[in-house]
């Protein structure tokens, strides 16, 4: 089975999702995922979804979960690169992503994950 | 043997014509301004001689017959042509009648001595002269729809501009109400114009929003909630005092939503967040 890629970027995880997303595939992601961030005390997750152009309820409840799940780990998760199409669909879905970040690219995204963490390293480097 | 219409007509094909250009001419309600004398005309002519040519002794009780398809042809293009041009339906019908008065007249004096055939044939030609002016009314119908429809459309198009009004600002006025499809088209200029500049603020001006019910208030936060998903914030302005008194009463709850009262202080909000300032610079003399 196909397994999606997460990267590790110092404190943060970079998922790229670059195939369709069928439902045994996301919550293998999940799954996945929240060992990762368990594992490397990440703080900070950043999904691309930019390839995706289609997107169904159970995505949008899984990237939602994600985030939940995340957030009590203590990471924030930000969702980028959304489609128009896909953020039109999901919201006529009723599925807001509440507690989720979103930005328009990946490079917005790290820039909004940097802003919403103080990293502990820094504040060391800095006392000594 | 009973006299043959069609033969009788396309004998005096002209004479009818002549009639019938002179009725149309003498008429009050002509429209020399949107159609000249001589396109009139070739238009009466090519009607009548595709009439004559399909009209035959059978066919003449079988108004629905398919024979009549290129008359019927003719006439919705007419009738089409015309709803376009801006003709009344009024002009449009009196057009198609006054064909039936000349064919009408010819047929009188040819058969002024035989009575029983001029009434039954009398009968038949109104009938089916009848027949095309319900087709053309329904033609003339269908053509302003299209001419109404294509505005509809036009207005959708043209009220939903998505302006840039700076570097990584985007500022949509609606004017008019906010439906369904027009949220729709609204959404996705929006957004599709989010991903084409990769502007992170959208300001979204209701100030021609003649009234917010909960339906439309309902689809502005659709709107706020997807150019969220995109990555982009939304900033909502022109609230009228008005607006703000129908959307509290109505209990429609717009806190999680950055609310302005004027398009300049959205954008006084929307620098704040991008971290800008506007200075006023004093030149000094050297």
């Amino acid at each position: 089975m196909d397994r999606i890629p997460i990267l590790r970027m110092g404190p943060f995880l970079l998922v790229t999702i670059q195939t369709d997303l069928y439902d045994r595939l996301a919550l293998s992601l999940e799954a996945d995922l929240v060992q990762m961030v368990s594992k490397t005390g990440a703080r900070g997750v950043l999904i691309d979804i930019s390839a995706q152009s289609i997107v169904d309820s159970f995505m949008g409840r899984i990237i939602g979960n994600i985030a939940s799940m995340c957030k009590i780990l203590d990471a924030e998760t930000v969702v980028v690169g959304m489609q128009p199409a896909v953020a039109i669909t999901l919201i006529e879905l009723g599925l807001e992503l509440k507690g989720v970040y979103t930005a328009l690219n990946v490079e917005r995204g790290m820039e909004l994950l940097q802003s919403k963490i103080t990293l502990p390293t820094e504040d060391t480097e800095e006392e000594e | 043997m009973p006299t043959d219409l069609s033969k009788i007509l396309r004998k005096k094909r002209n004479d009818i014509l002549e009639l019938w250009m002179k009725q149309q001419l003498q008429d009050e309600g002509l429209r020399e301004d949107l159609i000249s004398n001589v396109e009139l005309r070739e238009q009466s002519e090519e009607l009548l001689d595709v009439l004559l040519k399909t009209l035959t002794a059978e066919n003449l009780t079988h108004a629905h017959s398919d024979d009549f398809e290129p008359v019927i042809e003719i006439l919705s293009g007419i009738s089409i042509s015309r709803a376009k041009q801006g003709f009344s339906p009024r002009e449009t019908g009196v057009y198609i009648f006054s064909l039936k008065d000349a064919l009408l007249s010819i047929l009188q004096a040819e058969l002024k001595d035989n009575f029983q055939d001029l009434f039954q044939l009398t009968l038949g030609l109104n009938k089916l002269i009848d027949h095309f002016s319900v087709n053309t009314f329904e033609t003339f119908i269908k053509g302003r729809e299209e001419v109404i429809l294509r505005q509809t459309d036009e207005i959708a198009e043209i009220s939903t501009p998505v302006i840039r009004v700076w570097d990584n600002i985007l500022a949509l006025p609606i004017i008019g109400t906010l439906d369904s499809s027009r949220t729709q088209v609204v959404m996705e200029n929006l957004l599709q114009e989010i991903v084409d500049t990769g502007s992170s603020i959208a300001i979204l001006d209701i100030s021609g929003v003649p009234a917010v019910d909960s339906l439309v208030a309902q689809h502005l936060i659709k709107t706020v909630s997807a150019t969220r998903l995109m990555g982009a914030e939304c900033i909502i302005s022109g609230i009228r005092p008005e607006i703000a008194q129908t959307v509290v009463h109505l209990g429609i709850d717009l806190s999680n939503i950055v609310t302005k009262a004027t398009l300049s202080s959205a954008l006084r909000h929307a620098f704040t967040m991008l971290q800008l300032e506007v200075k006023k610079v004093t030149f000094k003399e050297k």
